[in-house]
């Protein structure tokens, strides 16, 4: 029978959480890291015991952890030092520099500050690892402040894919309240060169030829906190997800906002309909149906919990416009909790599972679609993500 | 040799104890017993320093024979009694409630 795996980071370390294909009875492991944020763990399609995590520290900074077994143990993949120029070490595992060569980096110094400077590139944190859909050592970590790197050695080391930075825009993106984080990559199953990212607050980008050239796709956003509320970027995208069958349709949740693209990021159209207040971090696709979609909407930018304290899972089943509050099993009283961007994953069995975690420390999780939930651990710290895998 | 406590998560980050004892060669400073510590133990590269720069993480502080040297340039040497291992090297975590 199928197995579910569940892996939550949260801001003190990660947790495990495995149940049968019947999604009742769960058993928690962890914490991993412990206290240590976790801000992402996530497990490769090609090898599931391969697990990729970001640790990271206001105080000790980034780790990447890696495990072959599904999580039972972990190793950081270091391995040997590497000397490098004037001594430093290289080829690590923690080790995310900036390209600064004179041939893809030099004008890569600066972006936008928020009091209208420019400001230096700093690396802070790995907010979001994505592995390969085709190779367990190949992965992609998007970072604050805003980069992508690739490691095809399994997290040995990394290397910044510069084109995005450097294809124009990159001095004029500017960091949002969180940060200005590269949170969201979504890789097409159906075009290996083909990746679409979204960063904190500078919009979304496509890539056509493998990370090497970049270009923003952001027509038909529509953003009233930047001066020209239809610019090219500038835009705090929260989060965007596709349907594998579908690699040409994203959804996403803006700042404010729940929109859709059905050419690729070409152009996008609003889709927010009916929904209560249209600001929220989370969206994701069934994993059968291409044009059913969840979010969870928040009351407002400054007000970061559910409308009226009512937790409620907005579920469209027309690719948007046409939504349903899902309530059954939340709580409908005395609910101030958020769902981070990261907090929301799919299972892929026959009656496709929704989960979700909340600054509360709670993993709700459907076992019907949406139709009901129930906590499946109710007192983690608060949940920064949620991964879903399905085992065979 | 030299003696090394760390902070506890990087005890465990490390897999190491309470104390770390390091061989040093060359003169003892803050650089050298870091490197030391570093080459040792590469998963703390870039926990204690900046990858690159070099330079101290602002939320860490290095002590010793009850003083606080992390102002100090990182090629002063350390006090005698870091150097014979008489006194532990220590490093310090800022601590933040919460």
């Amino acid at each position: 029978m199928s197995t579910v795996r569940v892996l939550v980071g949260t801001r003190k370390g990660a947790f495990i959480l495995t149940s049968d294909g019947q999604r009742k009875r769960w058993k928690v492991s962890g914490p991993f890291f412990t206290g240590w944020e976790v801000y992402h763990v996530k497990g490769s399609p090609a090898d599931p015991n391969r697990l990729y995590a970001s640790q990271t520290s206001g105080w000790f900074g980034q780790i990447i952890q890696r495990s072959n077994d599904g999580g039972k143990t972990w190793e950081t993949p270091a391995g040997p030092l590497t000397p490098g120029p004037f001594g430093i070490p290289v080829g690590q595992s923690n080790l995310f520099a900036y390209d600064t060569s004179a041939e893809t980096g030099k004008p890569l110094t600066t972006h936008q500050w928020y009091d209208d400077t420019q400001h230096p590139w700093e690396f802070k944190r790995v907010w979001h690892l994505e592995p390969s859909l085709t190779d367990p050592d190949t992965v992609y970590a998007g970072v604050e402040d805003a980069a992508l790197f690739r490691s095809t050695n399994g997290g040995k080391s990394w290397q910044e894919l510069a084109g995005l930075r450097g294809h124009g825009t990159g001095p004029n993106w500017q960091p949002g309240a969180g940060g200005m984080g590269l949170h969201t990559i979504l890789l097409d199953p159906t075009n290996p060169e083909r990746i679409y990212i979204a960063i904190s607050a500078a919009g979304a980008f496509r890539t056509d030829d493998g990370g090497k050239t970049w270009r923003p796709i952001n027509r038909g956003l529509r953003s009233n906190h930047i001066p020209d509320p239809d610019a090219e970027i500038g835009h705090c995208i929260h989060r965007m997800a596709l349907h594998l069958s579908r690699p040409t349709t994203v959804f996403m949740q803006k700042h404010w906002d729940v929109m859709r693209t059905d050419d690729a990021g070409d152009s996008w159209r609003e889709v927010s309909g009916n929904l209560p207040t249209d600001f929220g971090f989370v969206i994701d696709v069934h994993a059968h149906e291409p044009e059913t979609i969840y979010v969870v909407p928040i009351k407002s930018d400054s007000e970061h919990f559910p409308l009226g304290g009512k937790l409620r899972v907005y579920r469209s089943r027309t690719g948007g416009n046409e939504w349903e509050a899902l309530t059954k099993g939340l709580p409908q009283r005395n609910c101030y909790v958020d769902v981070l961007r990261e907090a929301m994953a799919v299972d892929s069995l026959d009656s496709c599972g929704v989960y979700f975690g909340t600054t509360g420390g709670q993993v709700y999780a459907s076992p019907d679609s949406g139709d009901s939930w129930s906590p499946i651990v109710r007192d983690l710290p608060a949940v920064l993500s949620v991964e879903v895998q399905t085992l065979p | 040799m030299i003696r090394v406590i760390l902070p506890q998560h990087l005890r465990t980050l490390a897999q190491v104890g309470n104390e770390v004892t390091l061989a040093v060669e060359g003169p003892v400073t803050q650089r050298s017993v870091l490197d030391a510590l570093e080459a040792r133990y590469p998963m703390l590269c870039g926990t204690i320093r900046d990858h690159l720069t070099q330079k101290r993480r602002p939320f860490l502080r290095f002590f010793a024979c009850q003083q606080d040297l992390s102002l100090e340039p990182p090629d002063a040497p350390l006090p005698d009694a870091v150097a014979s291992g008489a006194e532990p090297f220590l490093v310090i975590g800022a601590i933040a409630g919460g």
